[in-house]
């Protein structure tokens, strides 16, 4: 009975949709709408609005601060001195920036199906995936983007680049690549809640970990480790073979100097899991019941 | 019928002055017993930590031996047990802690513990003492346990380290409950917690010595941040007595400091509570 009923609220709620769906910016106004009134809650309690985007920012300068310490006791790490490592470290932290403001909130998934919040979304006549990044989409942490954005150019200043119309290139598609790698690591981990709600921390260690990872050059990982999350998710490609592309050096790895490009392809490939894994959790779910 | 409720605690209003130990010991039950429910969230948390032991474990080692085997007078094998101990500390102190008491607030369900005999602050204590017990069982014995079998590690070789280490996590543990207390409480005037709680996890993740040893920073700037902050208190002081980093007179001297930032944060919690009560607007009914 329940089941007949929500069925037939979503197909009244198809057709509200197909009528509704006129132009391209008539499909993206009910997502600035939710945005914007996102934006105008957070507002609302200012001294806490104001402490967490400083605070954001400052935690995004602290992967580099961290860099920065390291570097304080050693003069190398890992066969990089400072300024290709910080490179790296730029690279990822925009990478990581830039994906956490348009999908981190993703990762509240898990109690979003455990209160059973989640089947209201489901009603309603908009995509699930685009609603769940905006109802919480951590806009005052817009911030850390344009942060990462500078320091990623000292740090292009710092290592000399040779400017061609490849590194220009080079340079922007790489953090717009590794920002996409790792939204679609945002994404997988979260629905794992499809399956595991209890799933608690899990995620972080792809995510987060993902970005400690890529802040340091591979060659300071152990061989196992450094395959699993280099090369079996790919965060090798998301800072450490661009910036060797970029800075003409050969990987002390093996990996052929072209290597950089491929964070490209391996971007698209992680999102097409990413959405595939998505559909088949949505598919699965079946409601927490009330 | 709220009304008659709060008019009844009104006029009688609950002895919150003192709590009994018989009542501190079943609410520190309650605290393991309820924590031990959450399995497979336990599960989860030790994998985290388990990728995060590696990676930093790594990066350590990496900065060890570029740096010619010691750094800041670390050896690489004391920072393999400084890196997984400081992983299983994470839970045990609870340092991202939750935002419980925060909601708590915002959302009036504060009363119900205000309307309890029991003073609220030792009655979050005991029960965070049960977690932390729990938690020590678990998500730090695990990773500990793999970091010991996959890495060279260094365990303590004084016997006087290991009652000084057990006696520093649990300071470690009541200073790190009266800091996420205060934070929690922050929202008795903001109502939105976010803003503290990002603060929090960023200061005391950076400032305790989790992403590194702050023995790593330049001498003044490490010993102003151990005498003049909590954070050093909550990781760096249990993390640097384990691994033998500071020994003797030194190690005692950093749990004695620990002590009285324990107290200190503890205090300050009951402090901001009985301020806190005052602002406390209860809404709906």
């Amino acid at each position: 009975m329940n089941i007949d009923w929500s069925c037939r609220v979503v197909e009244a709620a198809e057709l509200a949709a197909t009528r509704g769906a006129g132009t391209r910016g008539e499909r993206f106004r009910p997502y600035q709408r939710i945005l914007r009134a996102q934006v105008r809650a957070q507002l609302s309690y200012r001294t806490s609005f104001w402490i967490d985007a400083v605070s954001g920012m400052t935690f995004t300068a602290m992967d580099l601060v961290t860099v920065l310490v390291l570097f304080n006791v050693t003069s190398v790490l890992g066969g990089f001195a400072f300024r290709d490592a910080f490179f790296m470290s730029a690279i990822a932290s925009l990478s990581f920036s830039l994906a956490d403001v348009i999908v981190g909130s993703i990762e509240q998934l898990r109690l979003i199906i455990r209160s059973g919040q989640l089947d209201s979304l489901l009603v309603r006549p908009l995509s699930l995936l685009p609603q769940l990044v905006s109802i919480d989409m951590q806009t005052r942490r817009v911030g850390r983007v344009l942060e990462g954005v500078a320091v990623l150019g000292v740090a292009a200043g710092l290592v000399h680049l040779r400017w061609s119309a490849q590194t220009v290139a080079m340079i922007i598609l790489t953090p717009i690549a590794g920002a996409a790698l790792f939204a679609a690591i945002f994404v997988m981990t979260a629905t794992v809640a499809f399956w595991w709600i209890d799933s608690g921390e899990f995620g972080s260690g792809f995510t987060y970990g993902g970005r400690d990872f890529t802040n340091y050059p591979m060659t300071v990982y152990g061989q196992f480790f450094r395959r699993v999350f280099a090369i079996g998710l790919g965060f090798a490609f998301i800072a450490y073979y661009p910036a060797l592309t970029m800075l003409g050096r050969a990987d002390p790895l093996g990996l052929p100097d072209w290597a950089g490009w491929l964070s490209i392809p391996i971007a698209a490939l992680a999102c097409g899991a990413a959405g595939f894994v998505w559909r088949t959790g949505v598919r699965h779910y079946r409601s927490t019941g009330s | 019928m709220l009304p008659s409720i709060t008019a009844t605690a009104a006029r009688r209003p609950a002895d919150r002055s003192h709590i009994h130990l018989q009542t501190f010991v079943v609410l520190a039950k309650t605290g393991f017993r309820r924590y031990s429910t959450y399995r497979q969230a336990t599960l989860a948390g030790i994998f985290t930590n388990t990728v995060f032991g590696f990676l930093r474990c790594y990066v350590m080692l990496a900065v060890a031996s570029s740096a010619g085997g010691t750094v800041a007078g670390y050896g690489g094998a004391q920072l393999v047990s400084y890196v997984w101990v400081g992983q299983g500390m994470i839970a045990t102190i609870g340092i991202w802690g939750d935002t419980e008491l925060g909601s708590r607030i915002r959302t009036g369900a504060i009363v119900s513990d205000l309307l309890r005999p029991v003073p609220p602050v030792p009655a979050y204590l005991a029960a965070d003492l049960g977690r932390a017990a729990f938690s020590l069982l678990t998500r730090f014995a695990a990773p500990v346990a793999v970091g010991a079998i996959a890495f060279d590690f260094y365990l303590p070789r004084r016997v006087a380290t290991y009652p000084l280490g057990a006696l520093s996590i649990v300071l470690a543990v009541i200073a790190c409950f009266g800091c996420r207390y205060v934070v929690n409480a922050a929202a008795y005037w903001l109502l939105d917690g976010r803003g503290p709680q990002a603060a929090w996890s960023l200061a005391c993740s950076v400032l305790g010595g989790l992403y590194f040893p702050l023995r790593f920073l330049p001498d003044w700037l490490a010993t102003t941040l151990w005498i003049a902050t909590p954070f050093p208190s909550l990781l760096q002081t249990p993390l640097d007595v384990i691994s033998e980093r500071s020994t003797g007179a030194n190690a005692v001297g950093l749990v004695a400091l620990q002590a009285v930032w324990a107290v200190a944060m503890v205090a300050l919690a009951a402090a901001v509570q009985r301020r806190g009560e005052h602002r406390l607007v209860v809404q709906g009914g």
